[in-house]
C-alpha cells in the first residue's frame, strides 16, 4: 500500500533531488516525455515531508527542485499568449536533464559489468601500491602534523622587520596554486622549503601553505618526507 | 624474425602494465609493425583456442595478459587485492567525466543534480581521474579528466571504446526495463523483523 513505512537507505536511493524524481516516475510508470507535472510536483513535497519526519536532512537541492517543479506546474496553468510564439513545453527544463541523467546513469551501469581489473580479472603485478611499500623505509607519507611544523620553522624564518609589512599586491590561493602547478610541470617534484622564498614575508608563506594544503586535498600532490634528512619533497601526480 | 611471437609472449609475461605496440617496436627493431600486430593477435587467438587461466586484453593502448573472469573467485582466495568497490554515486560521476571530458565539476553536479566534491575528490585519490588544468573562466575551475589508470581498470583500449551513448540508446530501446531497475532499491520496513 501506499501508506506502508519505508526503510529509506538515503545514500543508496535519493542521492538527490533528481534521483527522487526518477524514483516516482518510475512507480507511477510515467513517460518522461510527458510528466504530468501537477502529480509529480504533489508526490514530490509528500517524500520530502517524509522525509523530513523521518529526520532526514536534506540538502538545499531538494528545495530547489521543489520550486523548479512548483514554477513549470505554474507555467503549464498560463495561457499561451499568442499562437506563434508558442514556447518550448516548460516541462522541457526538466525533461533534459532527466533525459541526461538517465543516460548516465546506464553508461555507469554498463561500466560496472565490464570485466573490471582486481575484481574480475587480474593481472601479475599486485597493483602500483606495492612501489610505495617498498619505499616505506626510505622515505614515509607525511601527515598534517609534519606539514604544520614544518611550516612554523619557516615562519620562524622570515626576519621580523619584513614580518609587519603590509604587501600591496597580495597573491591569492588560486594563484599560487597556479604557479606551483608550473613549478611541478617543469620539474615533477620539489622540496616544501623551496615553495617558500627567503624573503617572503607573512601573508605569502600563508598563502603557500594554504595551497599546498588545497592541493593535496585535490590529489594534485604526494608529499613524502626522508627518514634520514628529514627533508619533505613533493611530487605532482 | 622467426620467434617473435614467442619473444613478445615472453615480453608479456614480464611487463609490469600494458605493453604497447611501439614499445614492442623499440626493442625488437627489425620487426615490421604489422609483424608484431600479427604476432599479438595469433597470441591472444591462440589463448581463445587453449581456454586456459588467462587472456590476452588490448588495453589502455597496449597489450595485456590477464586472468580469465571465470577464475576471480578462485584468484580472490590467492590474493587480496584492493577492491575497487566505487558506489554507484562514484561510477555515476566517473561516467559522466569518462564521456563529458573535459569537464567542470559545476557540469557534473548539473548533470548529477548533487555535491560531488566528495566523490571528485576520491577518484582522484584512486588515480581514475586527474586534473587536466584551470578553465579560464570566473573562479577558474579545475578541469577533469579520466586516467590511463581508468582505462586499465575499466577493460577498455581507450576512450573511443566506450560503447557510444547511441549504442546505450539502442540497448536501452531493447529493454526499456533493464536500464532503470535496480537503481531504486526501498525495502519495506515489516515490523517486527529485524529487531
Amino acid at each position: 500500500m501506499e501508506e506502508a513505512i519505508y526503510k529509506v537507505h538515503l545514500e543508496d536511493i535519493f542521492e538527490g533531488p533528481m534521483d527522487l524524481l526518477l524514483h516516482l516516475i518510475k512507480k507511477y510508470e510515467i513517460d518522461i516525455y510527458d510528466i504530468p507535472i501537477a502529480l509529480i510536483t504533489e508526490q514530490y513535497l509528500e517524500y520530502m515531508e517524509l522525509m523530513k519526519s523521518m529526520n532526514i536532512d536534506f540538502a538545499g537541492d531538494f528545495i530547489l527542485m521543489a520550486s523548479t517543479l512548483a514554477q513549470i506546474k505554474s507555467r503549464m496553468l498560463l495561457p499561451a499568449h499568442d499562437e506563434e510564439n508558442d514556447d518550448e513545453d516548460p516541462r522541457l527544463e526538466i525533461v533534459k536533464p532527466l533525459e541526461e541523467y538517465l543516460r548516465m546513469k546506464s553508461v555507469a551501469e554498463q561500466l560496472a559489468e565490464r570485466n573490471l581489473l582486481w575484481e574480475d580479472t587480474f593481472v601479475r603485478n599486485h597493483g602500483q601500491e606495492d612501489h610505495l611499500i617498498n619505499q616505506e623505509d626510505e622515505i614515509i607519507k607525511v601527515g598534517l602534523f609534519e606539514l604544520i611544523d614544518a611550516f612554523q620553522k619557516i615562519l620562524k624564518n622570515i626576519s621580523p622587520d619584513i614580518r609587519l609589512d603590509i604587501t600591496a599586491d597580495s597573491i591569492s590561493v588560486k594563484d599560487r596554486i597556479a604557479q606551483i602547478v608550473d613549478v611541478f610541470e617543469a620539474r615533477g617534484s620539489i622540496t616544501f622549503d623551496e615553495l617558500f622564498s627567503k624573503n617572503s614575508d607573512k601573508s605569502e608563506v600563508v598563502v603557500t601553505f594554504l595551497a599546498i594544503l588545497e592541493m593535496v586535498k585535490l590529489g594534485l600532490v604526494r608529499i613524502v618526507q626522508h627518514v634520514r634528512s628529514g627533508v619533505i619533497r613533493l611530487f605532482y601526480l | 624474425m622467426e620467434d617473435i611471437k614467442n619473444i613478445i609472449e615472453s615480453f608479456l609475461f614480464v611487463a609490469e602494465e600494458p605493453l604497447t605496440i611501439d614499445r614492442i617496436k623499440s626493442i625488437l627493431k627489425q620487426a615490421e609493425i604489422n609483424e608484431i600486430q600479427n604476432a599479438l593477435v595469433e597470441l591472444s587467438e591462440e589463448y581463445e583456442a587453449r581456454k586456459g587461466g588467462f587472456i590476452l586484453r588490448e588495453v589502455a593502448g597496449g597489450y595485456q595478459i590477464r586472468t580469465r573472469p571465470e577464475y576471480r573467485e578462485w584468484i580472490k582466495r590467492l590474493i587480496q587485492p584492493k577492491a575497487l568497490r566505487l558506489s554507484k554515486a562514484a561510477l555515476e560521476t566517473l561516467a559522466i567525466i569518462a564521456y563529458k571530458q573535459p569537464i567542470i565539476r559545476n557540469d557534473i553536479e548539473h548533470i548529477r543534480g548533487v555535491d560531488c566534491g566528495g566523490i571528485l575528490r576520491m577518484l582522484l585519490e584512486r588515480k581514475l581521474t586527474r586534473i587536466l588544468g584551470r578553465k579560464e573562466i570566473p573562479g577558474r575551475p579545475l578541469i577533469y579528466a579520466t586516467t590511463k589508470q581508468f582505462l586499465e581498470v575499466f577493460d577498455l583500449k581507450n576512450l573511443k571504446d566506450l560503447p557510444t551513448l547511441e549504442e546505450i540508446e539502442a540497448l536501452e530501446t531493447e529493454s526499456p526495463e533493464n536500464s532503470t531497475r535496480e537503481i531504486f532499491r526501498i525495502e519495506t520496513f515489516e515490523k517486527g523483523k529485524n529487531t
